[in-house]
């Protein structure tokens, strides 16, 4: 008989299934034994009291920076994946723009052992479009995916020369892999530091505008009718961007997309303190910007809720604005700042935990983001009623860099399970 | 730094009749405003958005009052005796340094240039250890000039000296401003219902900035002129303006031509053909200056490029006030080093107590 564990009298959601209702949900083995309306009868080891609780799929992040190997004093892979199952996190995808870039086997195996060592969230390695991220040569992708990538993308670069572009949707195509992209043209971006607009020019700073975005990702939703197969959009910023893929994937075109939470939270306007957490690519944009995304986020067209993880250190962030690195950290605010936008009316329950959870793991067709029976016991318990300041230095993260520190926010994680392995407790 | 709570002016004291507010301390304050000023705190000249009308006249009527300091045989008053003024200047700039130089000198201020380096991360430290390096030292004021937006904004939050913006990226340049409107209030007495063209690169100019700011809050109307490339976006929230491309159109009827420099260094990408194009379509000679009111003034921040955005005969002509606004820079320097280093309530000598 199995170790069974019991979590009885939390609220369940589970999109994947339609499901919202109190329900008691079995482990049994790790895996999920089923949610029988009561407790089953005897042999039950651990039960837990989840009354006034919500229990969730474990959440999956499309898009983290773990910054190792190489840049292991802004973050490491340990830190990273605790810092995710701090914020729900069970499973993250990890971006390839380390040092060296994740273009090749030896990094990718790296990164997959590092996280089987910390035995904290899954970590899914993204590999590189092209060699280096330099934009010139393919990687090689078969060897990549044979390796355990899961998505093949340069993210923090854009594949600028359109015809490569081409060739590395068509061959993903053939792997049966994703392409993901940092949708900026750097020309129209060249010197940008935040939204072009009315913010900007009260600054005195350069602006880019929303069309280095729109620009991009149109044309990748145009090579990807030629080519065929799966394309990503990373962190869609703009109204134009989330329209372009809202007619593409009416036109039949398999193109997902997904938005960040600063950029479904914050506008160009939190920029003008010149605070260098406001700071990322894509820059925050307009209030019209911010609407189209929520409008997105409803309507289907966004699949996810993707943090863009990117934690830097004060040597990248105390400094001039228009010096000061790209990104914020993200994994232990994302729960909380979905739950406002909830809270606020904006965006139904259901669909938020989708976003977070089925919804992603359907972009790259993982096995994660539900309850089902017989799925991996990935899941967590939050407490609805409760909020919470954030304190940047109590991160589990390395990374400090967020525009959200001292912000009161909805929702805590009360535990996080892995496999039917409790792997995070909250601090109540 | 953050409080909502407002305080009321200092109350005049001393024996010359005309005593003044410090600048930077507008009645009401948004609560977050680094530039804030609670009891006792530094009194900061971070940008001209952060003051009100009165905060300006107040700026230029003790820079009149100084003036008379720089023609004296003896140019020197005790004013800021003790006082250390700290010039640190990320960017290299011989004029507005040796403006505040001077400025503080003829005020028994100690005054130390500190030339930095473009960044201080050249030397593998951020903009927050350079601050506190600097808090070390505790000067009284700190000039500081930048190629970065938002620098004296940042060193306002980690410092506890008053913080003078003598330039920051293509934000502000207050100083600038106010010697621009001291030079013009001179001349007219008032700027209420003047208009003054500004005309150039209106994207990588600071000295647009803080002018569309400081003429607005003064009464004037402001049009901007420049190819579209120079004009950024939503440019007509920061005042009362109209935009213009034709300079013959920006520029007939008005008071007063602000010509700026063509920043090459600065816009990262070219934002027009050649020099030659720009002279033709936007320079200001003796053809085109004749549609301007017949006694307008002719303004530039310098350095000029010479035939390019104005032609030496106007420059040098009857009309300009050029180097009105060099010697007007020096006096309000001086006025806001001044107004900078007496704490908040307390009175210093006045101004030109030594005469």
């Amino acid at each position: 008989m199995p170790r069974r564990t019991v979590i009885r009298g939390a609220r369940i959601i589970d999109p994947s299934q339609g499901l919202d209702e109190k329900r008691c949900l079995v482990v049994e083995g790790g895996q999920i034994a089923g949610m029988p309306k009561r407790p089953p009868r005897g042999g039950t080891q651990l039960e837990i009291d989840g009354r006034g609780l919500w229990l969730v799929p474990g959440l999956v992040d499309l898009h983290t920076h773990l910054r190792e190997p190489g840049q292991e004093y802004k973050e490491t892979v340990e830190t990273g994946a605790k810092a995710a199952v701090a914020g729900g996190f069970t499973t993250i995808v990890a971006m390839p723009n380390t040092d060296p870039p994740n273009d090749g086997r030896a990094v990718t195996e790296l990164i997959i052992e590092r996280a089987e060592e910390a035995g904290m969230a899954r970590v899914l390695p993204a590999g590189a479009i092209t060699k280096g991220l330099a934009g010139k040569d393919l990687s090689e992708m078969g060897d990549l995916r044979d390796a355990g990538c899961v998505v093949f993308t340069d993210d923090g670069r854009p594949v600028m020369n359109a015809g490569l572009m081409r060739r590395a949707l068509e061959y993903a195509r053939g792997l049966g892999v994703p392409v993901m992209t940092h949708s900026e043209d750097l020309d129209l971006a060249k010197g940008g530091v935040m939204n072009e607009g009315a913010a900007a020019t009260r600054l005195g700073l350069r602006g880019v505008p929303a069309s280095a975005e729109e620009v991009m990702v149109n044309r990748d939703i145009r090579l990807l009718k030629d080519t065929g197969g799966r394309l990503h959009v990373a962190h869609v910023s703009t109204a134009g961007a989330v329209g372009a893929v809202r007619d593409a994937r009416r036109r039949g075109l398999q193109v997902t997309c997904e938005v960040t939470p600063h950029h479904f939270t914050l506008t160009d306007v939190a920029c003008e303190q010149f605070d260098t957490s406001t700071k990322m690519m894509p820059p925050l944009r307009s209030e019209a910007d911010r609407a189209a995304l929520l409008d997105g986020m409803r309507d289907g067209t966004v699949q996810a809720i993707a943090t863009d993880h990117a934690p830097h250190s004060s040597i990248e962030k105390d400094v001039e604005f228009d010096r000061a690195a790209n990104g914020i950290v993200g994994l232990e605010t994302a729960l909380s700042l979905t739950l406002k936008i909830v809270l606020e009316g904006e965006l139904g329950l259901s669909k938020a935990v989708e976003l977070l959870t089925s919804g992603p793991a359907g972009v790259l067709g993982l096995d994660s983001g539900t309850l089902a029976t017989g799925s991996k016991a990935d899941f967590v318990l939050i407490d609805p009623e409760a909020s919470w300041t954030v304190v940047p230095e109590r991160f589990l993260s390395k990374g400090r860099n967020t525009p959200f520190r001292g912000w009161t926010l909805p929702g805590k994680v009360v535990g996080t399970w892995i496999s039917g392995r409790r792997v995070y407790r909250g601090r109540l | 730094m953050s409080s909502s709570e407002t305080r009321p002016r200092p109350k005049k004291k001393g024996t010359k009749k005309k005593v003044v507010a410090a600048p930077g301390t507008p009645e009401v304050k948004a609560a977050d405003e680094p530039g804030s000023n609670m009891p006792g705190a530094p009194r900061h000249l971070l940008g001209i958005a952060e003051l009100s009308r009165s905060d300006i006249h107040e700026i230029l009527d003790t820079a009149v009052a100084f003036k008379e300091v720089m023609r004296r045989s003896i140019k020197k008053v005790p004013t800021l005796r003790g006082k250390m003024v700290i010039n640190l200047f990320f960017e290299p700039s011989t004029r507005t340094r040796t403006s505040f130089e001077i400025a503080g000198k003829l005020l028994s201020a100690d005054v130390i240039n500190f030339s930095a380096s473009a960044s201080a991360l050249s030397k593998g430290e951020t903009l927050l250890d350079t601050a506190r390096n600097l808090r070390a030292m505790h000067p009284d004021i700190l000039v500081v000039r930048s190629a970065s937006a938002g620098v004296p904004w940042m060193l306002a939050r980690n410092l506890d000296c008053a913080i003078l913006n003598a330039g920051d990226g293509a934000h502000e340049h207050p100083s600038q401003a106010l010697l621009d409107v001291l030079t013009l209030r001179e001349r007219w007495g008032t700027l209420e219902g003047k208009t003054v063209a500004i005309v150039g690169d209106i994207s990588g100019s600071r000295v647009v900035g803080s002018n569309i700011r400081c003429l607005s809050k003064l009464g004037a109307r402001v049009r901007l002129c420049g190819p579209p490339t120079m004009i950024p976006w939503g440019i007509e929230e920061l005042g009362a303006l109209s935009v213009h491309h034709r300079l013959e159109e920006a520029i007939e009827g008005v008071d007063a031509v602000m010509m700026l420099r063509i920043q090459k260094e600065r816009a990262a990408e070219p934002t027009y053909p050649s020099d030659r194009e720009y002279s033709r379509l936007y320079g200001l000679s003796p053809r085109n200056v004749d549609l301007t009111k017949k006694d307008a003034l002719i303004l530039h921040p310098g350095p000029m490029n010479r035939g390019v955005e104005i032609d030496p005969a106007v420059a040098d002509g009857p009309r300009s006030v050029i180097l009105d606004q060099v010697e007007n820079g020096v006096a309000v320097r001086m006025a806001l080093l001044y107004l900078s280093a007496r704490p908040i309530g307390a009175a210093l000598e006045p101004p030109v107590a030594a005469a």
